[in-house]
Formats: structure tokens, sequence, C-alpha cells
């Protein structure tokens, strides 16, 4: 039995169990073809769910040197004097933002668990007000969930005024759980350009 | 009406002419010969794209262009091969001889097929647009962030960008069609009694790379999607300053990326046993083992994408797995190479072209895997990345083992979907022209891979002016040698010898059955395989 012509207009007219072997092939080509779709858009769906997987992931493992960006409590920090850490400090100014920015001190070496701030300095050298958003990096990244902050200018984003000069406190420990090879770190600021808030 | 017919013949069939033929087909011989059609006149834009590049490296210093216009002939270069050259002819293969092998009358879903092709032209026009626009002071050209799209660059970009991402659009929702098109084809039209394990390896090597174009080509598409959201609605997927992060994409691109490369290979690993089989007289040697490779191959190709960007920094347990993943799958990959010279072995061999092809591409796709092993290694990665070593690879596998393995297709069942035979003289010196041309382009790229110089960058050091040289002369022999092929090719559809129907003596399978050319509507009675 051959027919393959004008196939597709007859099959809204019969019903399916009416079908020629010809006919009832199509359809079902047409379902398998439908179900391979769902295919397609779950992996659509997966490319988007990457997104917020992507930074679970990251902010648990510490991949990618992210470090938390909310304020630590105080108490956390228990002291273990057995050892110590250097931190130290590097900074960048993305493009688009006229800024000076660099840290006061090159690096600070401290124990786990002992609590220091330092200073980052940063000048405005437009003549227009700019809002920045400093954010922090740590190598290498295993240790990058050890660096804890109480408190930073990273939290929030910074304005500055025509030609003003602020200095920028970061209090911060690093928790006692740092793993025992890791005795140099490097905490990098990057600022951004804040990006404009929807109104 | 005339549904009541038992036996066509082409008389019979009132189809339209002329132009609207093509645009209204449905016939998988007609789909089939423009996908090749477009491929080929694809890989001569995407070729002469590069022609242009090789004349500016050709020595020290700018000479031809600017850098700008350097950085968008090179990611266009790509984007055409990959997606208008390399995966438009192993379409075309797949239309015209996937339902000849497996003995169905046409496609599953005909109309699907039709839809699949003409996105593609439109979609080529949207990838070259932006160059003709720039001459008339419209936008700054083409997409300039090579085929990667990686932010904070391809943020920044021009209007090129825009249209290099409808184009990934387009282009993936063509495969996609495609790719669903095949499986339906193989699941449900194969002729009574060819089982899934007497399917042939061409079938087999689709079926792979259809799933896995199904499953990633939606990745790549919400990924260059979230990057037209960053250009234009506000959003920061990929903006450090917003809490995004860059990096995020090249894990996105690449988990499409890393597959792209075997959707490439698989249809070519299919097909090239088969030329093997038949210029060797002797059936093909572990069937069963090399369907098993390509599964194996097709599965771990998912899960090893982030050995593309070992440098941009990743904790050292990520960078080990990734390493190993990527190394294992050498293992299958060694299987279908021994599968395939255990074929020729003891065979009673003949070197017609497709042969010479099939033999020259083992041995260059040979190198390619190589030399990819030494990437994957994450201490060498260092020192090789981003330079001139990866751009040798890569051609290795995707020139040598893509477009040369393409090419022996193409001289293999030229005869059959022509009824004409080419010319062998003329396709030997091809063959041989390119071989020599490709590898003169390419070794001396490894030399200066190693030495440094970085891939993408307009100038370069004086220390590599000779083997740069060497490697544009040599590309230039190469690019020249391709209209041979086109030549070929044309005379060889307009007439010649007529083919048998077999065409060549070890041939065996159900496309050989057939008359050569075979009939418009071809096993409308379905053979029954015992």
């Amino acid at each position: 039995m051959v027919l393959n012509v004008h196939v597709y207009g007859m099959e809204s007219v019969k019903e399916p169990a009416e079908l020629s072997a010809i006919e009832q092939k199509n359809l079902k080509n047409k379902r398998l073809g439908l179900k391979l779709l769902w295919l397609v858009a779950g992996s659509l769906l997966f490319a988007f769910a990457l997104v917020p997987l992507y930074d679970v992931l990251c902010t648990l493992t510490g991949l990618n040197g992210k470090t938390s960006n909310t304020a630590e409590m105080m108490s956390k920090a228990k002291l273990d004097s057995s050892r110590s850490v250097t931190v130290q400090f590097t900074s960048n100014v993305m493009p688009g933002l006229g800024w000076n920015f660099y840290p006061k001190q090159p690096s600070i070496t401290l124990h786990p668990g002992q609590i220091e701030t330092v200073v980052f300095i940063a000048k405005n050298i437009t003549n227009q007000v700019v809002v920045g958003q400093a954010v922090p990096s740590v190598t290498p990244g295993i240790a990058s969930a050890n660096l804890k902050k109480i408190e930073c200018f990273c939290f929030v984003r910074q304005a500055l005024q025509p030609g003003e000069e602020k200095e920028m406190p970061l209090r911060f420990f690093v928790s006692p759980e740092l793993p025992a090879d890791v005795k140099e770190m490097t905490l990098s600021y990057s600022f951004f350009p804040a990006v404009e808030e929807d109104k | 009406m005339s549904t009541t017919t038992v036996a066509h013949d082409e008389a019979h069939h009132d189809h339209p002419t002329g132009l609207m033929r093509w645009l209204t087909t449905t016939n998988h011989k007609d789909i089939g010969t423009m996908y090749l059609t477009f491929s080929l006149i694809m890989f001569l834009v995407g070729g002469s794209m590069i022609l242009g590049i090789r004349a500016e490296l050709f020595k020290p210093g700018l000479q031809l262009m600017n850098p700008d216009f350097f950085n968008q002939l090179i990611g266009v270069h790509a984007l055409i091969m990959i997606f208008a050259a390399l995966m438009p002819a192993a379409t075309g293969f797949a239309n015209w001889m996937i339902p000849l092998q497996i003995g169905a009358p046409d496609m599953a879903l005909p109309r699907l097929n039709n839809w699949g092709f003409w996105l593609l032209p439109p979609s080529a026009i949207l990838l070259t647009l932006p160059f003709t626009l720039a001459l008339f002071g419209i936008g700054d050209g083409a997409l300039a962030t090579g085929w990667t799209f990686y932010p904070p660059l391809s943020v920044q970009g021009g209007i090129g960008v825009d249209f290099a991402i409808f184009a990934v659009h387009l282009l993936g929702i063509s495969s996609v069609m495609g790719s669903i098109n095949i499986i339906v084809t193989l699941f449900n039209m194969r002729a009574p009694g060819m089982t899934l394990m007497k399917m042939p390896m061409f079938a087999w090597g689709w079926l792979i790379t259809a799933f896995l174009l199904v499953a990633t080509i939606p990745v790549l598409a919400g990924a260059v999607t979230m990057l037209l959201t960053d250009r234009h609605f506000g959003t920061h997927f990929f903006d450090a300053a917003g809490g995004g992060d860059p990096i995020m994409f090249q894990h996105l691109f690449w988990f499409f990326g890393h597959p792209e490369v075997y959707i490439l290979l698989l249809p070519v690993w299919g097909f090239i046993p088969q030329i093997l089989e038949t210029f060797s007289r002797k059936p093909m040697y572990g069937y069963k083992a090399q369907v098993y490779s390509l599964w194996a191959i097709g599965a771990l190709s998912v899960v090893v994408w982030a050995h593309h960007f070992f440098t941009a920094g990743m904790p050292v347990p990520a960078l080990l797995y990734f390493m190993y993943s990527t190394m294992a799958i050498s293992l299958p990959l060694a299987v279908l190479f021994f599968c395939w010279i255990k074929t020729m072995w003891n065979g009673s061999m003949s070197f017609e072209t497709p042969m010479l092809f099939a033999v020259g591409w083992i041995i260059l796709f040979g190198i390619g895997g190589l030399t990819g092993l030494v990437l994957a290694d994450v201490a060498a990665d260092a020192q090789y990345h981003n330079s001139y070593f990866v751009v040798a690879h890569f051609h290795y596998t995707l020139f040598a083992g893509g477009i040369m393995g393409i090419m022996a297709g193409v001289y293999y069942w030229l005869p059959k979907m022509t009824g004409n035979m080419y010319n062998e003289k003329l396709g030997k010196w091809h063959f041989w022209l390119t071989a020599i041309s490709f590898n003169l382009t390419f070794i001396p790229q490894f030399f200066v891979g190693l030495a440094g110089m970085p891939r993408r960058i307009p100038d370069y050091a004086l220390q590599f002016a000779e083997f740069n040289m060497i490697s544009s002369i040599a590309a230039f022999v190469l690019g020249l040698s391709q209209l041979l092929f086109v030549y070929n090719i044309v005379t060889c559809a307009r007439g010649g010898k007529k083919a048998t129907d077999q065409v060549w003596e070890g041939a065996k399978g159900l496309e050989w059955t057939l008359s050569s050319p075979p009939p418009y509507h071809s096993f409308t009675e379905q053979p029954v395989i015992k």
C-alpha cells in the first residue's frame, strides 16, 4: 500500500481507527517530535537554572574566589595564636569609573580569629558625583569562605563628591577553620561604576 | 484527487517547478541537496575571510586592515565554518542518505525539514550583513569578540554582536528542528527488520549527534539571550558590578561548546567506517564496539567543558576532575581508531579519492586528537592556552577531522546523488593539494604557538615571521585547491560517465541497491531486512 500525497489533509477527517498505515505512521512521528520538544524546553530551562545554581555553588564552595558580602558576627572569631596568615590587598578600578582607589597598606599578617581593620583610599578625580560598588574576590579560592568581614565598604554603594577623598575601612578576621596549608591569601577589590537601580 | 494511486512515477506529480520547487519542497533529496549546496557556498565565504587574515599575517606589522576588522573576520569565519558550513554539510548528508540507508520513503517530518533549511540563509545574512552596513556608516561592523562571545567584551560591543546573537538563535532553531527530525526518522521509519543494532554506522553517529544538539543548543540559546538582555534590558547576568559573573558565561558557553565539537565530528565518525569497509572490501571491524564508543564519547562530551578555560581560575580539585575526564575521552576514541585501522587490515584496498580522504583523515585527525591530549593537561595548558598551538590543534580536528571527512563523504556519495562519476584524476589532485597545503599551513602554527604567539592578534613579534609566511602561502594554496573541488562537483552534477547502481565494487548497504541517481521517491515500498 503506497500513499504519500495529500495524507496531511485527510488526517483531520478520519477517526484514528480508520487511518491507513501511513497515516498512523505520520501521527506517530508527530507525537514523537512533540515529545522531543519537551526535551528542548527542558534544556532551555536548565540553561537558566544554571544561573542560580552557579551562584549557590560558588558561595558554598568559594569556587571562583567569591566571598560572602554580608556582615559576620564578631563573636564567631576564636583566636588561634598557634599560626599566622598573611593577607595581601590589591585593587582595581573598572573602566568608566573616574576614581583612584588603592589599599593604604599592601598586606598584614595576623592570627586566625584576630580582628583587624584595614583602610582603602578612594578619590573621585572627576567633577561629578560618582557612585561606585566594590566587588571582592579572594585567592586562593578554597580559602575564600574563611575570610569573614564584620564591616566593609563593599556592603553598600559608595558615593563620592567631586574631588572628594575618602578612607574606606574594612574590619575582618580570618576564621580559624582556614586550611592549614594556606599561609598567604590575597583580597582583591574591583570598584565598578554602580549600576542604576530601577526607580 | 490522486490519493488512490498505487505506484507513482515522476510525471504523475504536480510539483511546482523552478524557484517554487526549492522553496516549497519537502523531499528529503531536494532538501539534502540544498543543505549541501548552502554548505559549499558558505565554506567558500568563510574560507575567503580567513585568507584575509592570512594575508594580514603574511608579515609582521599592520598592512591590510585595522585590528578591529581583523577581529571581526576571525569571529565570523569561525561562526560561518561551524554553523553554516560543517553542520549543514552533515545535515545535508543526513537528509540525503539516512532515509536511503534505513529504507524509509522520506524523513519523518518533511515540512519541518523544509523550514529547518530555510532558516539558514537568513541567519547567514544576519551574520555577514554588519560588514555591509559598516560600509554605509551604520554600526561598526560584525561581531569582534571571536566566536565565543565572551563578556564583558561582547556586552560592550557594537550592533554586530546583536546580529550574531540573532543569527545564533536562528541557526540553533534550525539545527534543533533538523535533530528532532532525524531522531524521529531513526526511531520510527526504519525498514521492517532493521533493528537499532543493524543500522548503518552513519545513522548511529547522527542519532547521538542529534541528541547532543537537542540537549545543548538550547543552553547556548539561553546564554546568548542572557547576553542580549545584559546589553539592552538592564540585567546583570555577566556584570560583576550588578552581582553577576563573566566567568559564568564561559561555563554556559562551553557547556554547549564542547559537545559541539563532537556534534561536528560524530556524523563523520559514522560514515568514514563505511567508506573504509567499501574500499577495503571486507566488513567493518567491531561494529558493536564502535557503537558503544560513540555513545561513551557522546556522554563524556557533556561533562568536560571547563577544560576550555583552565586558566580562568578554578580550584585544584575542579582542574583535576576536568583534566582526567577530558583525557578519559581518548579511551573510547582509541577504540574507534583501532576499529578503523583493523577494518583496513588485510583488506583488498584500493585508493579512489574517497578512500584517500578517509585514510588521510585518520592520520590527520589522529594528530588533532593527540595534540588535544597535550592541551588537556592542566600544567601544560597554562603555556599553550590562547596560543597558536590551540589554533593548529582545533584545525587538525575540525578542518582535517571535520571538513576533509565531509569531502570523503562527498566523493563517496556524489556518483549516487548525481548519477555521474566525478573526475577521478582531479579528485586525487584535490586530495594531495589539500592534504599537503593543510599540513604546511598548520604545522608552523604549532611551532609559533609553542614559542608564545597568541591567537587573535593581527601583529606579531619578528621571530615568528618565517613560520607565518610559510603558513600564509600554504593557506592560499589550500584555499585555491578548493576551487578544484567546486569544479569537480559542478561538472559531475552536469554530466559525465554514468555511475552504476552500486558505484563502488565493495559498497554495501541499502542506498547502493537503488539506481544512480535514485528515483525522486524511493523505498515507497519498504524493503525487509533479514
